[in-house]
């Protein structure tokens, strides 16, 4: 496309949106520390960085939802602050989140438009006109959605298509897309591609963040890199190679930050046999040995969370065997599971994992109790006892034990959870995305950790998005797509290729 | 294992040195204060029978607000205790006319309270419903069965010896409802602070996904508490209808109101997750020395439910004035 | 179709209150005749009102007390105006009412959104606050017939096109909050607040402004029924409308109208009020004490809610593709 890059070399030099010396700070983490990111009319920016680098953060500064402490935001070269949402759309800057931020209750056009919904001249809302305008949208996407059903009853993929109508449906100048494929197949993926290079014909600006390097280098021009909350470099993606943007984002190579570990697998200690439920998944079998790490992938939405909640008692199986040490065993609620050996560090960790509002030593001996009271009495000097022991194995920073887990750094609270598992001493670990949003620092710790574990003989299953990560921990891989197995990967068959292949059911769409 | 010699101290600050931070230390200040106003304000306050008289203005309710605190604290709440004192008063009266003794009539007290507390406890816990529509529903209810029953008229004639419960005194001025609200205040104190249920009560309230997921069993603890709060209810209910001597349907009629107040007055997070049982003690003391107080002065009672009315909204308020003014200057 | 499925609980709730009226009817066809009907109509007129104001403060996650000492305490403000200026024409008591009435909706619309105070707190408060309040300014004396003005209570009776005044009060106020719900985006805003108030705030409303919205809109129609209450039995005191708040959050939560927020609708909420209304004119016909009114609202919540809870039960996300056959 060599017209159009004259094009855009020619704007190069004025950005739409520039940012500089964006800080945003919350209790006890700097989320941003003076970052800079500019926009340019007709290119697509590809904002990289690791979880936890702030893109996020600088998405929702952009966006109206959070104010940055310091710094400045220049439209067309005039200072700008977005104190609402409002504010950011008026302005002509509009995104598609991350997470679905839609209303399920409301129809499928009533999300599209609220806010902004065109009004008939008595200043009601002009409910026909809203469907009209919402069937283009949906139709100029390619998504073949009824408007006026309610949101509820469409799937995730479909979902994510109403909320780039949304997106789309404000006259933005830039478009912001956090994740825009994460949960959509191979077919949607391509005709998103397509909008994209609409949307950079008409000359809107592109924020564009993805964790998938194919396809930061298939629709990228520029790249932005940020890392634990700093701008790093910036500039155009011919300049650099993906080995180039891995070493930005990370800091260092990253061939060694996964610890080595010889392996000794004996006998199975977990065994899941047709394993189903009505929604969520179907047809899972699988074994886990004793000291052995097994890594869950798949796309966000595959469906591998469901069924860990579902082996820790969270929600109720449709059919299926499992059994813990050669013995069948019903897990009925979260209770029995830690009873029978089996604990889950969750993904959601502010919501499922601590305890905010309760000390570290609480939450510590939290499904420990019995064995620190003595006939349901609380004994305090135990409970430090135990809560000192299992925070000092993981190397915990804090400033004391009764210090409230919420004011903890995401690393910090991840150790909190995984210390409170291992003092009921359990059989099975399961992590699920055990390093998401947490600083590189503890994430090296925690690799470390899930490794001696294994080698001290827990069972460890890994629930990773990450593919480094799946790679560099797993002894063995499960790949998930649509709530089944569809591959189960091992020595030489692992490969980054293979694991998005199965993970996009690549290679069934192109036989 | 790569043992690092780092250890945390348990804690930064002594449990002592916070004595003067706490909500329980402001009340206490409260409660000695009105104490001193009011013995100047009329000659007939300071009075031991007096005050032991004045006691039975907040015992019936504070039993039901230790145990409400205790489900407050883990996010829920129960709006039908008035209505069940209704109810398992019209059943002990209905006992009564089936000529039953003291023994058997406590025991329907207690047993109606239990199953109102049952009720709505597996509607919330076990169907999963909203406890603030249903105990909504379950308040009309269990009061409208009492109506149904009693009508316009009244239940009258209790035993002399069911009588002790709401006016016997067990020692000098020391009113059976006193003991009995010092003996529970003890074992609700110990349960919530001193056990690893009263924990489990706390984690709930802070976090009630965050529990489940630490392998607590969620719906158990709370249908307990609910089965513990008609347990008190019905308490309640056998003292008030010894107090009063009869029946009526309208018996303890808005006072799921006060205990309310009660709780949140004590420093319980109406929202779910702080208080204690200390702080819950001195509110109804506060509460029950305003009422002698203003009874002394002969002020009406719809007048006295103002107050109450913003006592509630401003103890949650103020702190957040206090605080928006700190933050703006 | 756009609600099928709200319209569909809807149906069923009028087919429920159609049978109660036939079973009624088969035993005592009186009940049936038009004249008796529209007064079971204007009878529940405001509870039909009030549910309206309800719901919108329901369905943004928050609840209202206050509505019943609200009313009472514009009825008697209005009717203490009237007894010293009996010439007041009624559009300015109407206006006042109305204003007074959405001022104390403002107060605790004001607690919830400056202060966070949980609505349930901010309204068992003022409504006790309100009470206390009517008490001190009438000395607890009631205001009488006698010293009320002809137009004071004549208005909401007077008959207009077959029906009394009230009635189509009532009516009109459905067919604004039909508009007010469908068509406008403050309507839009309370149930997307309601539904999920996270992305309510990336898409620039504001949670507690809105909440706000709803607690002066509830307050200002219990205010409107306060005149209207006051005039219609002629008379002023404390515990007019003693409970009321209960009944009016029973006909919501019959009417589908979710207390988790984000659900409900104007024909659920009429609804809910005239299946209660129903049930109240209709036990003294079949002679049944109406001390069993209480009792039958207080089942009837029950019931409801745990039927919507039934038919509301999502599935969660689906993730599993239907109909594939394995791979």
């Amino acid at each position: 496309m060599p017209q159009q890059q004259t094009l855009t070399d020619k704007e190069m030099t004025l950005p739409i949106l520039q940012l500089s010396g964006i800080v945003k700070i919350f209790p006890g983490v700097k989320a941003l520390d003076k970052v800079s990111l500019n926009l340019y009319p007709g290119q697509v920016t590809a904002l990289v960085g690791e979880n936890g680098a702030g893109k996020s953060t600088i998405v929702k500064v952009l966006t109206g939802i959070y104010q940055p402490d310091d710094g400045e935001i220049l439209l067309d070269g005039q200072a700008i602050n977005f104190p609402t949402a409002h504010h950011a759309s008026a302005a002509g800057i509009t995104a598609i989140h991350q997470e679905t931020v839609l209303f399920d209750d409301l129809t499928v056009a009533e999300n599209i438009f609220i806010g902004h919904a065109p009004r008939t001249k008595l200043g009601l809302i002009d409910t026909q006109e809203t469907s009209k305008l919402a069937q283009q949208l949906l139709q100029g996407i390619g998504a073949d959605i009824d408007p006026s059903i309610r949101l509820r009853d469409l799937g995730i993929a479909s979902k994510h298509m109403v909320a780039i109508a949304r997106a789309l449906s404000i006259d933005a100048r830039v478009v912001i897309m956090d994740e825009p494929t994460a949960a959509l197949s191979y077919k949607e993926i391509q005709e998103l591609y397509e909008l994209v290079e609409q949307l950079k014909s008409q000359g809107k600006a592109i924020l564009f963040i993805s964790h998938k390097f194919d396809e930061i280098f298939e629709i990228a021009d520029r790249f932005n890199v940020f890392r634990d909350g700093q701008f790093i470099d910036e500039g155009k993606i011919e300049s650099v190679t993906e080995a180039d943007l891995v070493q930005l984002m990370v800091g260092r190579s990253v061939n060694k930050i996964y610890p080595q570990r010889q392996e000794k697998i004996c006998e199975d200690v977990l065994e899941v046999k047709s394993y189903c439920h009505p929604t969520e998944f179907d047809d899972i079998n699988f074994t886990l040995g004793r000291g052995e790490i097994l890594g869950f992938y798949g796309l966000v939405g595959a469906g591998r969370s469901e069924l860990m909640q579902s082996l820790f008692g969270i929600t109720k199986p449709s059919d299926g065997i499992v059994k813990i040490g050669g013995e069948i065993t019903t897990i009925r609620s979260p209770a029995d599971a830690v009873g029978h050996g089996i604990v889950y560090v969750p993904e959601d960790r502010g919501k499922q994992g601590v305890v905010i509002g309760l000390p570290i030593f609480q939450n510590v001996t939290l499904p420990s109790l019995s064995q620190t009271s003595q006939k349901g009495f609380i004994r305090l000097a135990e409970e430090f006892k135990l809560a000192r022991e299992y925070t000092q194995r993981l190397d915990l920073r804090a400033s004391s034990l009764d210090q409230d887990v919420g004011n903890l750094s995401g690393g910090n609270q991840q150790k909190v959870v995984i210390a409170k598992w291992l003092a009921t001493q359990p059989k099975v670990i399961i992590l699920d995305e055990p390093t998401k949003g947490i600083d590189i620092g503890s994430k090296a710790a925690v690799h470390e950790f899930m490794s001696d574990l294994a080698e001290q003989g827990l069972s460890v299953i890994m629930v990773s998005s990450e593919i480094p990560e799946v790679l560099g921990m797993s002894d063995r891989v499960i790949v998930m797509r649509e709530g089944r197995m569809v591959a189960e990967l091992a020595g030489d068959d692992l490969s980054p290729e293979a694991l998005i292949r199965h993970a996009a059911g690549i290679g069934e769409v192109n036989p | 294992m790569n043992l690092k010699t780092r250890s945390l101290p348990d804690r930064l600050h002594s449990p002592r040195s916070q004595v003067f931070k706490n909500w329980e230390t402001l009340l206490f200040a409260v409660a000695v204060s009105i104490f001193v106003v009011n013995s100047f304000a009329s000659p007939y306050f300071l009075d031991a029978w007096g005050l032991s008289d004045a006691t039975f203005n907040f015992t019936e309710k504070a039993m039901i607000a230790f145990a409400m605190a205790l489900l407050i604290i883990t996010g829920e709440i129960d709006l039908s205790v008035a209505s069940i004192i209704a109810l398992a008063s019209t059943a002990m009266g209905a006992g009564l006319q089936l000529g039953l003794g003291t023994t058997e009539l406590v025991f329907i007290g207690l047993a109606v309270g239990l199953l109102c507390g049952a009720f709505n406890a597996v509607l919330v816990t076990v169907l999963g419903l909203p406890s603030i529509v249903v105990t909504i529903g379950t308040m009309s209810l269990f009061r409208g069965i009492s109506y149904i029953v009693l009508g316009d008229q009244a239940y009258r004639g209790y035993p002399p010896d069911f009588a002790f419960f709401g006016q016997g005194y067990v020692f000098w001025v020391f009113s059976f409802e006193l003991v009995l609200f010092a003996v529970l205040a003890l074992i609700y104190g110990i349960l919530l602070h001193k056990t690893n249920f009263g924990r489990t009560i706390y984690a709930i309230g802070n976090n009630p996904t965050g529990a489940l997921f630490s392998g607590i069993r969620v719906q158990r603890v709370k249908f307990i508490l609910f089965l513990l709060t008609g347990l008190m209810s019905g308490v309640a209910a056998i003292c008030l209808t010894s107090r009063l001597g009869s029946t009526r349907p309208s018996i303890g009629a808005g006072m799921e109101l006060e205990v309310i107040t009660m709780v949140v007055l004590g420093g319980v997070n109406i929202l779910g997750g702080s208080g204690t049982i200390l702080g819950v003690v001195l509110a109804a003391f506060v509460m029950g020395l305003v009422t002698f107080g203003f009874g002394l002065l002969n002020v009406p009672g719809i007048v006295m439910s103002i107050f109450i009315g913003l006592l509630l909204i401003g103890v949650i308020a103020l702190p957040r004035l206090w605080k928006m003014f700190l933050n703006r200057r | 179709m756009i609600k099928r499925f709200l319209i569909a609980r809807e149906t069923l709730l009028l087919g429920v209150i159609l049978l109660l009226i036939a079973l009624v009817a088969s035993r005592f066809p009186g009940f049936v005749s038009a004249g008796n009907l529209v007064n079971v109509f204007n009878d529940t007129a405001p509870l039909i009102i009030l549910a309206l104001g309800q719901m919108v403060v329901i369905v943004t996650r928050c609840i209202d007390l206050s509505v019943a000492g609200n009313l009472a305490l514009t009825g008697m403000a209005v009717a203490m105006l009237n007894s010293v200026a009996p010439g007041l024409p009624i559009p300015i008591i109407l206006t006042i009412s109305i204003l007074l009435g959405a001022g104390m909706g403002l107060m605790n619309g004001l607690l919830v959104w400056k202060l966070e105070i949980p609505p349930i707190v901010v309204t068992l408060g003022t409504m006790t606050i309100f009470r206390g309040i009517i008490f001190l300014i009438s000395d607890g004396k009631w205001v009488n017939a006698h010293e009320m003005s002809a137009s004071f209570t004549g208005f909401p009776r007077a008959e207009t096109m077959g029906l009394p005044v009230m009635s189509w009060i009532a009516i009109g106020v459905s067919l604004m909050f039909l508009l007010l719900i469908t068509r406008t985006s403050l309507g839009r805003a309370f149930f997307a607040v309601g539904g999920n108030p996270h992305a309510a705030v990336y898409t620039g409303i504001n949670v507690g402004k809105t909440q706000c919205a709803a607690f002066v809109i509830s307050g200002a129609l219990a205010g409107l029924v306060g005149y209207l209450w006051v005039a219609r039995y002629a008379v002023a005191y404390v515990d007019i409308a003693g409970g009321f708040e209960l009944e009016v959050v029973a006909a919501c939560v019959i009417g589908g109208i979710s207390i988790a927020g984000g659900l409900g609708s104007v024909g659920g909420a009429v609804l809910g009020a005239l299946f209660l209304g129903v049930v109240k004119n209709a036990l003294p016909v079949v002679h049944i004490s109406p001390f069993w009114q209480l009792a039958i609202s207080g089942a009837a919540i029950v019931i409801a809610v745990t039927f919507n809870a039934r038919s509301n039960r999502s599935s969660g996300r689906v993730i599993l593709k239907p109909a594939r056959s394995n791979s």
